[in-house]
């Protein structure tokens, strides 16, 4: 028995459990800290009447859902509609498998890694795995066999693939940094220092991918301010719209399962995953319990700050209109991503694909370009498209004839 | 026709350059969610009435809550049964049956006084007709029941409301009681319960 827990084989086994329960119980919590920090943000109070700070909010959640009546209206296509929350709900665990939580434990005289699954193609699952997340919505707009249902997955659809290339070319970029694409070794590329002190964290050598890959997670994940598929004011509520009881509540716990994902995903590609600078305890050497243990915290640190980060997003900006959307996959990022690629290829090329000091001025340089650009040729992101005509020089009938 | 002087013209301004990169608008929008984030969660000041255990003060003199039938100095109800509120009220939620009036300073009462108080739209008219300001609004607002029955009051539980709130909201003064002209009080006398609440 001890030979079994103490082999790679029982230990992932084990660490799959806790994960699986852990994550589980934390994207309740999810809701009941979005729920917080909006009210926090709105100058309000919040959820505060269940338990102390109304912590036991998300259970009374939980128990509605459960003994609410699971309404599955006739017109729909039924396996469809009861696959759909299913596989949106799996596949938004699945990722946990290859995130390296705490690099490696010392078990009897034997080093086991604190990781699920340590694929050799750990980054391309996690993408692959994304990427799939879409099914989910796309399969329960499809079934529910409502027009508003099936706008929402539309929209979800043609989101997903603008902002799956973005998205793949920062994972590229670190992928060619760091020469490859298993998270354990990205994780531990990231351990040693500049000058002694300053951590070499991918962030500080591309922070516009950095940012790029943020703003791409954010629409692969449906939050704020990219949630046209389930723009309520449109689109009722979207894919979900004819779901009821656990079947809704398995789309919305999804939801916080991807930004967990997305974040644990990023923490670990460009804030140096469980490292955390200048302590001993979460250098790649130490490999007692506790330090496997504070490892994990930092990870986990790391995620809540970006789940922070995207409940601040949520509750600041407005959504986007489809076209604003899609013009700032297409005419921004794309771009602008595909310079950081070839600036990242051409440093791989002269041989430092670390370096630093050219990384950091190429981004630089990079991010103002697109701004003169932006600039000069008078695209815009958000806002009228174009200038009304001046009042003055077009009498305002005629100016409301034209088309503009 | 309006003349063209007349017209005042107004452009629609052009978006800046930080406006139609939109990343400092972004920034700038962050900013502000995050200075209330931090005012909240440091001076706890949120603007939330925690409504169960705290109420607003509300202005008692003209907030427009249940009703009441007044009661007269001898702690009669004050209604002389005119009719006048219930042929003001817009949505006719107020039911009277007029009986004669037992006492010599009026001719009638009313036997019978019931408010829908579901029907009520809370719009104060009856409170305008009133000619002895014996139906008034007061600043109870929390009424609740379970059947549709249970919300028409009668004449004994409007005075029961206004047994209730008489210290709060006293009855205006000096009022009138009985038809202008019949009465046969001096108009000045006091109630005891509004001297209470001075």
């Amino acid at each position: 028995m001890r030979e079994f827990l103490t082999s790679q084989f029982g230990v992932s086994v084990i660490l799959a459990l806790v994960v699986i329960n852990v994550m589980l119980g934390a994207v309740a919590y999810c809701i009941y800290f979005e729920r917080k920090v909006s009210a926090w943000i709105q100058d309000r109070y919040g959820p505060n009447r269940v338990g102390p700070w109304g912590i036991l909010q998300p259970i009374a959640d939980g128990v509605k859902f459960l003994v609410k009546e699971d309404v599955v209206p006739n017109h729909v296509d039924k396996p469809l509609f009861i696959l759909a929350p299913a596989i949106i709900f799996v596949v938004a665990f699945v990722g946990f498998a290859a995130i390296p939580w705490g690099g490696k434990l010392a078990l009897d005289g034997r080093m086991v890694d604190i990781q699920v699954a340590n694929p050799d193609i750990g980054l391309l699952y996690i993408l692959g795995v994304a990427g799939m997340s879409v099914y989910g919505v796309v399969l329960g707009g499809w079934a529910s066999n409502n027009k508003y249902s099936f706008y929402g997955a539309i929209r979800a659809t043609a989101q997903m693939l603008s902002y799956e290339i973005p998205m793949g070319l920062c994972i590229l970029v670190v992928a060619l940094i760091m020469g490859s694409v298993r998270l354990e070794e990205i994780t531990l590329g990231q351990t040693a220092y500049w000058g002694g002190w300053v951590p070499q964290w991918n962030v500080f050598l591309h922070p516009l991918a950095f940012i790029i890959l943020f703003v791409a997670a954010l629409a692969e994940s449906n939050r704020t301010p990219f949630d046209l598929a389930e723009a309520e004011q449109e689109l009722v509520g979207g894919y979900h719209t004819e779901y009821s009881a656990l079947k809704f509540g398995m789309f919305f716990l999804a939801e916080y399962a991807h930004m967990i994902t997305a974040s644990a995903f990023i923490a670990v590609l460009f804030l140096g995953g469980w490292h955390f600078p200048w302590f001993a305890w979460t250098q790649p050497e130490a490999t007692q319990w506790y330090a496997v243990l504070t490892k994990m915290g930092v990870l986990s640190g790391k995620i809540v700050a970006f789940l922070f980060v995207m409940m601040w997003i949520r509750w600041t900006l407005p959504r986007f209109r489809f076209d604003q959307l899609m013009r700032l996959a297409w005419t921004s990022l794309i771009p602008v991503t595909l310079a950081l690629f070839v600036l990242a290829t051409v440093l791989v090329y002269v041989g430092r694909p670390r370096d630093p000091y050219w990384s950091l001025i190429g981004n630089v340089v990079i991010l103002l370009t697109a701004f003169v650009s932006l600039s000069i040729s008078g695209a815009r992101i958000t806002g009228r498209q174009r200038n009304l005509p001046l009042a003055h020089s077009s009498p305002l009938p005629k100016a409301l004839g034209t088309a503009t | 026709m309006i003349p063209d002087s007349d017209i005042l013209h107004v452009d629609q301004p052009d978006l800046t350059t930080a406006e139609r990169l939109y990343l400092p608008q972004i920034v700038d929008g962050m900013k502000t969610t995050l200075k209330h984030l931090g005012k909240t969660l440091l001076l706890k000041q949120p603007i939330t009435v925690q409504y169960p255990e705290q109420t607003r003060d509300l202005r008692i003199s003209n907030y427009r809550g249940l009703h009441r039938l007044n009661r007269d100095e001898d702690g009669r109800v004050a209604c002389v049964a005119c009719f006048m509120c219930s042929t003001a009220c817009p949505v006719h939620c107020i039911h009277i049956e007029a009986g004669e009036s037992p006492w010599p300073d009026r001719e009638k009462y009313p036997a019978k006084f019931d408010i829908d108080e579901l029907r009520c739209i809370y719009c104060g008219m009856c409170e305008e007709a009133c000619p002895v300001d014996a139906i008034e609004l007061t600043h109870l607002f929390d009424l609740v029941g379970r059947t549709r029955e249970e919300m028409i009051l009668s004449k004994e539980e409007l005075l029961a409301v206004y047994d209730e709130t008489a210290t709060a909201k006293p009855r205006k003064n000096p009022r009138v009681t009985g038809y202008p002209g019949t009465g046969n009080r001096p108009q000045t006398q006091t109630h005891p319960i509004a001297e209470d609440a001075r």
